[in-house]
């Protein structure tokens, strides 16, 4: 890591007076940086793929709460640990799709360190990316994208220009899309809230450029609006290729409202490991609505889905397979959530 | 977390930061200056040669470095020793019990859960977690989460029969799934 100032914040204001207020003298070609759990921010910097000459520590902010509100809503602390959120008696019994996205993710040691509003920001693992020596538009914009032609198992397959094909890495952040969520977040001029759908940006002409998220501006919480209609039959199906502790090379977040007639009153759908940003497909959703579920429903969900679906990569190197894997997969989450909820620990989501 | 502020002593533009921390680390009070960008991992190893927790990977993806912090289970080379001022460290130094071993390290000896033992101390403080977090009832959830540790050796089998048997319960432990055929499109009770 290069040398960096530390400061710690205690408020919100304090920390965004700390980000902007860099001495001249330190030259730098990357911008402060708050840090939270640092899972992600102390590997990138090791890596030195950015090199903030300042960090400042976010840690004493009242912001590590978990909240189930009158309304029936949740209200996710940014600095809430992923393990915490998890764990929490109410996450588990209202949002256990969230529950189970989460400890599908990373470590358990990872998990009990890892901030909620970290795993948003978190990088892509593009191996591409993560090598300060070779071509990236990510990280070194218009030097061009090795990942296209090359080794992109781990990539996209939907969502992607031709300047990137990064995955978003997160677990979490799938649940979240399904239960559209809303990011709430703070600068030194006031507060906004980003719909999460919104929250993750595609590569477009501007891979750099991961969120919607300003340099200037803090998350200080995720909100889940009330879900419970879909604890009954929900399911995080993550296919990787280990067991555990890896990466999804595709993932769903299923939830279904079925009715007592037996018919989907609403589903939710979202897809991990295969764009820049979970994806949602509202006609997709909208198609499940009102009707009896049936594998040859979930199969024409799927197809919709994955209309558009473009593979990349050579040889080994290439992640045709997502295709065919993100229809089964979608299929078979749907199935799991019709049959009932079941939470990913391992082995036990079969 | 710590409500103490690290004291700065070096602050001018071009000085890089140092700060002066306290940790209670195995229970003994420790006051240090460190620089900003010192991780716990390195703090614990190079300043106070506990060399029982190891640097495996250094990015967070091996699990040797577990260590303690206020009874979590957490990865000392992705956290800098500044942001721990105040917390309570414990690491694989720290686990025995009076003149004895914890029941985790006998139960490591008597299922010959190591062969190098490099991973051991990280598998003995991740399991310490484990139990504290309460979360695993079965040898499957066990084997879960117990991932985040890898061994190169590969003595998981007898790492998970080890843990189990302190985590759970004394004998010998099977996996539900062994006995489970996979049905497709159905779910498992």
């Amino acid at each position: 890591m290069s040398p960096f100032e530390y400061r710690q914040a205690s408020t919100a204001a304090e920390a965004l007076l700390q980000l902007g207020a860099t001495q001249q003298a330190m030259a730098s070609r990357d911008a402060p940086r708050f840090i939270a759990g640092g899972t992600n921010l102390l590997d990138l910097m090791k890596e030195n793929l950015t090199q903030p000459p300042r960090l400042v520590d976010i840690n004493a902010l009242p912001l590590d709460e978990v909240t189930l509100l009158p309304d029936g809503s949740f209200r996710l602390g940014a600095l809430a640990r992923n393990a915490d959120t998890a764990y929490h008696p109410e996450v588990r019994t209202h949002l256990p799709l969230l529950s189970a996205a989460i400890l599908a993710g990373a470590s358990p040691q990872v998990r009990n360190m890892a901030s909620n509003g970290g795993n948003l920001l978190q990088r892509t693992r593009c191996v591409y990316f993560y090598d300060a020596l070779v071509p990236c538009n990510k990280r070194a914009p218009g030097t061009g994208c090795p990942a296209r032609d090359g080794l992109a198992r781990q990539h996209a397959i939907l969502g992607t220009s031709e300047h990137c094909i990064a995955v978003h890495p997160s677990d979490m952040c799938v649940a979240l899309a399904a239960l559209d969520a809303v990011v709430q977040v703070r600068s030194a001029t006031g507060e906004r809230s980003i719909p999460f759908a919104d929250f993750h940006r595609l590569p477009g002409d501007t891979p750099e450029r991961d969120t919607e998220l300003a340099d200037d501006e803090l998350i200080e919480s995720i909100l889940v609006r009330p879900s419970r209609h879909y604890a009954a039959h929900s399911a995080y199906l993550k296919l990787r290729e280990r067991q555990s502790y890896a990466f999804a090379l595709v993932s769903v977040a299923a939830a279904l409202d079925i009715g007592v007639d037996g018919r989907i009153r609403s589903g939710r759908l979202a897809l991990g490991g295969v764009a820049s940003r979970p994806w949602r497909d509202q006609s997709a959703e909208e198609w499940l609505a009102g009707k009896p579920p049936s594998t040859s429903l979930f199969e024409d969900v799927a197809a919709l889905v994955l209309h558009g679906a473009v593979p990349h990569g050579a040889g080994p190197g290439s992640n045709a397979f997502k295709v065919p894997m993100a229809r089964r997969a979608i299929v078979r989450a749907l199935e799991t959530a019709t049959a009932g909820t079941v939470t990913n620990q391992g082995d036990k989501v079969w | 977390m710590t409500a103490a502020t690290p004291k700065d002593r070096a602050t001018d533009g071009d000085a890089p930061s140092v700060h002066r921390i306290h940790v209670r680390v195995n229970g003994e009070a420790h006051t240090v200056e460190v620089a900003s960008w010192v991780t716990l991992l390195d703090l614990l190893r190079d300043r106070w040669h506990l060399t029982g927790t190891k640097k495996g990977c250094d990015h967070g993806q091996c699990g040797a470095c577990t260590v303690l912090v206020n009874g979590r289970r957490t990865l000392s080379c992705l956290q800098l020793a500044v942001m721990r001022d105040g917390a309570e460290i414990t690491t694989v130094e720290g686990l025995e019990q009076g003149d004895g071993l914890h029941p985790l390290q006998v139960a490591f000896v008597q299922h010959d859960a190591l062969q190098c033992g490099y991973c051991t101390p990280g598998q003995l403080c991740s399991a310490v977690g484990l139990i504290n977090e309460g979360q695993a009832t079965t040898l499957d959830e066990v084997r879960e989460l117990m991932s985040g540790n890898l061994c190169r050796c590969g003595a998981y089998v007898q790492i998970a029969q080890a843990v189990a048997e302190v985590a759970l319960h004394p004998g010998e432990h099977g996996s539900e799934r062994a006995s489970s055929p996979v049905v497709t499109g159905t779910v498992p009770g």
